[in-house]
């Protein structure tokens, strides 16, 4: 009798769909909003550590990593019950990081000691850092884990690290503030916004030359509201979007041509985006507007806002 | 330095630091324990054999912090502590970030700190780092003093930054091609105010002047922006009370402002010598702006938007106090030569002038927007915190004044109104 019930529960456990979670820090409420993508509900609200910022998922999707900021340190927390597991280390006011493409090493941007700390996430202990410019932010990582590309705020820079030897290569001036960087699902290119500046920049690195500067004009908008910050590049190639701050709305530029198609009304103050697992979704943060914006990236139309915490920040949907 | 002096400011430093601090700031002590886990890792990455990259050096610029002695004037409140440092801790972390930025371009830099004593001559001194080939300037110095400057031989070939005045006739009449303001004028922090009393509604005023040259340009800059924007000053009065106001004002501040009808109090009082003891004193139950109460600056330390929170860390760690506005303009003015030096890769004087003064010219500030110069005369054109003492009110400029080049230009004389010719 008893195995049947198992048998019947491990069959039916192996039909039910996990729904598609989307995680999101709220900076000053010190929580965690949980949506449910489908849905597009708020299903949980949990409280965590202080600050919290920079948010990302191990790829099997079991754990959710966020900067907190404020605690500096990093919280690890399963993403199922959302209960913390345990604390890395990391340097003072982790703001952004990624992970290795195999989820063993975890590169965080401390944006109050200039320097990008490596943490192995086995050994949950930091082997490295890499003395970068001032306020680091960006974490930019090719697919393949080789080249990592960490932005300094303060000293106007895209540092270029080889992730084998952890040390630097190069240093691309970019314009002011730069915040974001982001390859391309190819390698071949890595976008850099400058938030003061208003431009993103497109770099090669190979030769890491500019070989793009996008600039954006809103008509009414006033040019200096336009700051671009998150940026994220559909995998098929066709279009990148640039969260661009205070003008309240994200741009969609063709990947290619770099040219930009469209502006699309969010929230207030938009920083951060991500992508469904099948790319049909992009979830923008609108920190002061206190919600995050659902656009659908076929029609490229926003559908819908959710309200979350107070200046959400970070945002990660899961695999 | 006076012994004397330096205790109590001691003193007050200790008292300031035992008052509750906002959860989102850094007590001393935590600051104290970063730096020492700061040391520890920099030992650790020694012993691993790590150089952190650099490259050769191609460039060197010197720059050279000038700053006055001054006579402390006798003020009614201790409890901010009188700073003997402005300015030098801002000039010192500028230099540190500009050389965070020259180690991955192979840009150095150098600075020198001045400090001209009482009995020395500001000229002589002056003259001699000229003769000694210095040419960049960063000066805390009074109208007056800078415009001593402008006689000295040698003048015309240096490049001065202004952190401390924010005289108006200094950005007009009395300009000069190399000299740049870091500091708001009078007109640009009075136009701040008043754009944000204009949206209150509160465009009535009683406008109260102290007796020094400081407060009356304060108070000039007031007029004018109450003309531009068509506030009523409903009554003008000039406080030149001596008594000590700690004891007195609840008996002369009422009967001093009894009278007409009037929105706010607006005071112009540069010292800090009785703007403090007006509010809850006033006859009618009115607010204060200006000087005090709801005071438009250039940086506040409640500032915490668009990144400052790294800012005041920064600055705490470095000097164990709050930044305050005259160490913010010193940290302007070297940034803005690193800027320049890191983009035109050289530091000539002329080709100084030539960027900041140009369009290309931008420079992160902590204040959401870019800050630049007016090209006309020097001037930093920047948002300006309305704060209040422990909370941020407003930042000018307002939301609906427009300009066709940039909105930042709504505050302050604009380029037809100037009467500046270099």
């Amino acid at each position: 009798m008893f195995n049947i019930l198992l048998l019947l529960s491990s069959i039916l456990s192996s039909f039910t769909v996990e729904a598609s979670k989307a995680y999101i820090t709220n900076e000053k409420d010190n929580t965690l909003s949980v949506i449910d993508i489908n849905k597009r509900k708020v299903i949980k609200t949990v409280d965590i550590g202080q600050r919290p910022r920079g948010i990302t998922m191990t790829k099997d999707g079991k754990l959710v990593l966020i900067c907190a900021s404020d605690d500096d340190r990093v919280e690890v927390r399963d993403a199922e019950t959302l209960k913390l597991k345990y604390h890395l280390p990391s340097g003072p006011d982790p703001e952004l990081f990624v992970l290795s493409p195999d989820d063993s090493v975890l590169y965080i941007a401390n944006e109050d000691d200039a320097m990008v700390t490596v943490v192995d996430m086995n050994e949950k202990m930091i082997i490295d850092d890499i003395s970068v410019g001032v306020e680091p932010e960006g974490m930019g990582l090719t697919n393949n884990g080789t080249i990592l590309v960490n932005t300094s705020e303060t000293t106007n820079m895209a540092h270029f690290i080889d992730t084998e030897t952890l040390e630097i290569v190069e240093n691309v001036l970019v314009d002011a503030r730069p915040r974001v960087a982001m390859f391309t699902p190819d390698d071949k290119e890595v976008w850099v916004s400058s938030e003061i500046g208003g431009t993103v920049k497109v770099i090669n690195p190979n030769s890491k030359k500019v070989t793009h500067t996008i600039g954006f004009e809103i008509p009414g908008v006033n040019e200096e509201s336009i700051q671009p910050v998150g940026v994220k590049h559909t995998n098929d190639g066709k279009y990148t979007f640039v969260a661009l701050g205070p003008a309240n709305r994200v741009a969609v530029v063709n990947q290619k041509s770099k040219e930009v198609i469209k502006y699309l009304l969010v929230g207030q103050r938009v920083w951060q985006l991500a992508f469904s697992n099948d790319q049909k979704t992009l979830l923008s943060t609108n920190g002061v507007s206190n919600d995050v914006s659902f656009i659908n990236v076929d029609k490229l139309k926003v559908e819908k806002s959710v309200k979350v915490g107070r200046f959400p920040w970070g945002v990660v949907i899961s695999p | 330095m006076n012994i004397k002096n330096f205790l109590l400011g001691c003193l007050f430093f200790v008292f300031i630091f035992s008052n509750k601090v906002d959860s989102r700031e850094l007590s001393i002590q935590q600051l104290e324990e970063r730096k020492k886990v700061d040391l520890e890792r920099t030992e650790k990455r020694k012993k691993r054999g790590k150089k952190a990259f650099s490259k050769e050096i191609t460039l060197t610029t010197k720059i050279t912090f000038v700053s006055m002695e001054r006579k402390i004037p006798p003020v009614l409140s201790n409890l901010d502590p009188i700073l003997t440092d402005e300015g030098f801790y801002g000039v010192k972390l500028a230099i540190e970030d500009n050389l965070t930025t020259g180690r991955f371009v192979g840009h150095d830099y150098k600075a020198s700190f001045h400090r001209v004593s009482l009995d020395e001559k500001l000229n002589e001194e002056f003259e001699n780092l000229i003769d000694k080939g210095h040419k960049i300037f960063v000066v805390d110095f009074t109208e007056d003093e800078i415009l001593s400057l402008k006689n000295l031989a040698g003048f015309d070939e240096v490049i001065i930054f202004n952190i401390r005045s924010k005289s108006d006739s200094l950005r007009n009449e009395s300009c000069a091609k190399n000299i740049f303001h870091m500091p708001p004028s009078y007109s640009m922090l009075s136009d701040a105010l008043t754009q944000y009393l204009v949206k209150k509604k509160w465009t009535k005023w009683f406008l109260v002047t102290g007796p020094d040259q400081n407060d009356k340009n304060y108070s000039n800059a007031l007029k004018e922006s109450a003309k531009k924007f068509n506030i009523k000053i409903k009554e003008e009065k000039v406080w030149d009370f001596t008594s000590d106001l700690r004891r007195t004002a609840g008996k002369e501040v009422p009967i001093f402002t009894k009278g007409s009808r009037y929105d706010v109090l607006v005071v112009a009082d540069e010292k800090g010598e009785f703007g403090e003891y007006l509010a809850y004193r006033t006859w009618d139950p009115r607010p204060i702006a200006g000087s005090q109460g709801l005071k438009p600056n250039s940086w506040h330390r409640t500032h915490e938007q668009w990144g400052a929170t790294q800012m005041q860390n920064r600055f705490r760690r470095e000097s164990g106090r709050w930044m305050a506005e005259i160490d913010y303009h010193g940290w302007l003015a070297v940034r803005s030569l690193g800027e320049t030096i890191t983009r035109i890769q050289k530091n000539g004087i002329e080709e100084i002038i030539e960027f900041l003064r140009s369009s290309s010219f931008g420079l992160g500030a902590y204040k959401g927007v870019k800050v630049s110069f007016r090209s006309w005369n020097g001037q930093l054109r920047q948002p300006i915190l309305l704060a209040a003492p422990r909370s941020m009110v407003s930042v000018s400029p307002q939301d609906g004044y427009i300009h066709p080049f940039s909105e930042l230009d709504t505050l302050g004389k604009d380029k037809p109104e100037s009467t500046c010719k270099f």
